[in-house]
């Protein structure tokens, strides 16, 4: 990427060599073949809120470009109205937006301290190692960028890994190991729990709010038994809640408390009340007692 | 080996919002309405708008999300008649470390959270939902948007929904991977379109939230409750739990347990009962200490596995029942190095916006390398409570004061933890190796 480039500005190339296309012309083509797809978007919000779809439009441009170019970013300032730096801004704060051009698989290993001490930490450095890149960087085919991730809920599952965001569940090194070489060969391993895999750029898209055009992929992923481990102890031992009559009137009996406080009386600001988040901190018993 | 609970042990289990996930295609909307689907719904329709957010108020249900503020209240708190366009937006957003229940609730029943916000509008008088969902949980999205779309084509949603005159269009919204949009108002701004930042309340966004209207926030647990009310009644929903904490919770086991998973039980519960459940600890690991509800929550040990798990008993414990995410650690896990880890992850979250939790937490961090490389000195103990100090209470939103919950309870309970690497008992954990940093 150049530094012209960079700055939208048109750039006159030496000689006979065909001059590099400038963000603001790359962003025309864009324009041109995500602009169905923006107008779907931005109407899924108020009218005047178009900027609501800021989120979902940068995950568009990740679908054509594998991450959030410069021309993404004029895209996006052109079809919402806003300047480049707003964009910027916004896309920069995000983790799933991704500044440099990525791999078809994007395998990002659960370090959080759960999948830590289970023993997500040696599969991300077995990983690195195998692969020889580190934190969101991508081999040198283009075919996998490695990143470690954050808590990716599924702790009852650790050490887990994701491949474009669907899981594979319990990994360790060897496993590991051989997920990426088979990705890198062009196989398609099976998730765990999620949707036969998709590339990051076709992820991107149902990211944007687009349907998963494969039915089979939607209807992947069993519950696993750590899911359903509460729900068959139950089932095996009789357990179930009594007393559940589907008819019982929405409105209590007469004689009981009015619904005085649902209507007129509930009017007040809810400032009056101050809700959550002002009572004393809980962790300050904590802090004394550390002290 | 894993042993099996006893039969009052057992009798604790509340399979509720969970008792779907059983049937495979419980996520399809044909076999979702064969499992009492949308019964709810036409059932509310019919009802008050008022009359569903009395409803509420009577069940005692309170947001599973983590701090427990009342939901008929908040339902309560929408001004009525104002004029303004009002709006339920479903916090989807589950990233706090330890916490993994509406993900399965989202892919295995979808439908329920649907049909949950359907309701929920109605009784507030909003005729647009958002689900603002993590960016990372793409099958659960996918699952999500196919249920909405066949709630659209079945007339559950959209316009005039069963006749009923009552309009309403849902949208779901994936997030981009960003921890403290799970902050209500920092997703309020993500959903805008902004960078995820937390605002300054009040105003609450009861007067002030979505495009400065009206707006609910509830979790998706929270939502998903709401079907089960309508069909069961309040009185029904209070047979389970507390007094003060009504209703079932889903209860997320991890870590040294012999079998981690969801277990759907009656606030109240206390951990004993839960690795109980689990099929106690796995073999040659003994309780140390454990988070009540993810990674914000102070953390508790051996010492309190009689406490009851709903909001008032773990929060008499000096802690906070959170999302009830119980990761379990044992005697071969290192307070320290946990803390450490769970510090990395609020620095990269912090959003920047305050400086106590943006800069406290970066030092923090850097502290505790120091520490688990065998560099650390006593002062470092006094440095790490000063920052505590300094953060709690005087960082913009929660995360700030989350953050220090593992740090000052650690501190509090497993100081000789912290005081053996400082003397050279420990061996140094942190090498330059596995330094790898927050991105």
């Amino acid at each position: 990427m150049t530094e012209t480039q960079l700055n939208g500005a048109s750039a006159s190339g030496p000689g006979n060599v065909p001059a590099p296309r400038s963000s603001v012309d790359r962003a025309e083509d864009l324009v041109e073949k995500l602009s169905e797809r923006a107008k779907e978007i931005i109407a899924r919000y108020p009218a005047d809120r178009s900027r609501s779809a800021l989120l979902p439009l940068l995950h568009l441009v990740q679908s054509e470009e594998g991450y959030v170019s410069p021309a993404g970013v004029e895209f996006c300032a052109q079809v919402l109205g806003l300047n480049k730096a707003q964009v910027g801004a916004v896309a920069s704060f995000y983790t799933m937006y991704k500044r440099r051009p990525t791999g078809d698989w994007l395998v990002s290993v659960c370090t959080n301290t759960m999948c830590n001490v289970l023993g997500g930490q040696q599969v991300y450095d077995t990983l690195s190692e195998h692969l020889g890149v580190g934190h969101d960087e991508t081999t040198p085919d283009g075919k996998v960028t490695l990143e470690h991730a954050e808590c990716l809920a599924a702790c009852d599952y650790g050490p887990v890994l994701t491949v474009n965001y669907d899981f594979f569940d319990q990994v360790d090194p060897d496993t590991a190991v051989a997920l990426v070489n088979e990705l890198r060969a062009g196989g398609r391993p099976q998730p765990a729990r999620g949707g036969r895999l998709c590339t990051l750029k076709e992820m991107s898209l149902q990211l944007a709010g687009f349907a998963d055009p494969r039915p089979e992929a939607v209807a992947d992923g069993a519950a696993g038994d750590p899911t359903l481990r509460g729900l068959r102890l139950a089932q095996q031992h009789g357990i179930s809640v009594a007393g559940f009559d589907p008819n019982t009137p929405i409105k209590a009996p007469a004689d009981s408390a009015p619904a005085e406080a649902a209507g007129a009386g509930a009017n007040r600001p809810a400032s009056d009340r101050k809700p959550a988040g002002d009572a004393p901190k809980p962790q300050e018993q904590a802090l004394k007692e550390a002290k | 080996m894993s042993t099996t609970p006893r039969r009052e042990t057992l009798e604790k289990l509340t399979p509720v919002l969970t008792k779907r996930w059983l049937s495979p295609d419980a996520w399809r909307l044909d076999v979702y309405e064969r499992l009492d689907g949308y019964a709810a719904l036409r059932k509310a329709l019919a009802a008050h708008p008022d009359d569903l957010i009395q409803l509420v108020k009577d069940s005692g249900l309170r947001g599973r999300g983590g701090a427990g503020f009342p939901t008929g209240l908040k339902w309560g708190f929408i001004p009525q008649g104002d004029g303004k366009p009002h709006y339920l937006v479903v916090n989807a957003d589950e990233g706090e470390p330890g916490t993994c229940k509406d993900l399965p609730l989202m892919t295995h029943d979808p439908h329920s959270l649907v049909e949950g916000v359907i309701i929920a509008s109605y009784a507030i008088r909003a005729n647009r939902a958002y689900i603002y969902i993590r960016g990372e949980a793409v099958h659960a999205a996918r699952r999500l948007r196919n249920a909405v779309d066949e709630a659209y084509a079945k007339g559950y949603l959209g316009r005039n929904i069963l006749g009923s005159g009552f309009d309403l269009e849902l949208v779901v919204h994936s997030g981009a991977g960003a921890y403290i949009c799970g902050e209500e108002t920092a997703l309020l701004d993500s959903l805008e379109g902004f960078r995820g930042q937390p605002r300054l309340r009040p105003p609450f966004p009861a007067v002030a939230g979505l495009y400065a209207s009206p707006t609910v926030v509830n979790n998706v647990g929270t939502i998903a409750s709401v079907p089960y009310i309508v069909l069961g009644g309040a009185a029904w929903w209070k047979t389970m739990g507390t007094e003060k904490s009504s209703g079932p919770m889903i209860y997320s086991l991890s870590g040294r347990i012999n079998n981690p998973g969801q277990y759907e039980c009656g606030l109240g519960i206390t951990l004993r009962e839960l690795i109980e459940l689990a099929g106690g600890m796995q073999p040659g690991h003994n309780l140390r200490f454990w988070t009540p509800g993810g990674s914000s929550t102070p953390l508790l040990t051996a010492d309190h596995l009689d406490v009851p798990l709903d909001f008032e008993g773990v929060a008499a414990a000096g802690s906070i029942l959170g999302t009830t995410a119980t990761q379990i650690f044992s005697d071969q896990d290192c307070p320290v190095y946990a803390t450490y880890r769970w510090l990395e992850f609020y620095h990269h979250e912090s959003c920047g916006k305050c400086t106590p939790c943006r800069e406290g937490n970066y030092w923090m961090v850097r502290t505790y390398r120091r520490i688990l490389a065998g560099q650390g000195t006593h002062q470092d103990l006094d440095t790490l409570l000063d920052t505590c100090d300094n953060i709690l209470g005087r960082s913009f939103c929660g995360l700030g004061d989350g953050a220090t919950s593992p740090v000052t309870s650690s501190l509090q309970y497993f100081k000789q933890d912290y005081l053996d690497y400082i003397e050279g008992r420990t061996a140094p954990k942190l090498s330059e190796k596995t330094l790898v940093g927050a991105h």
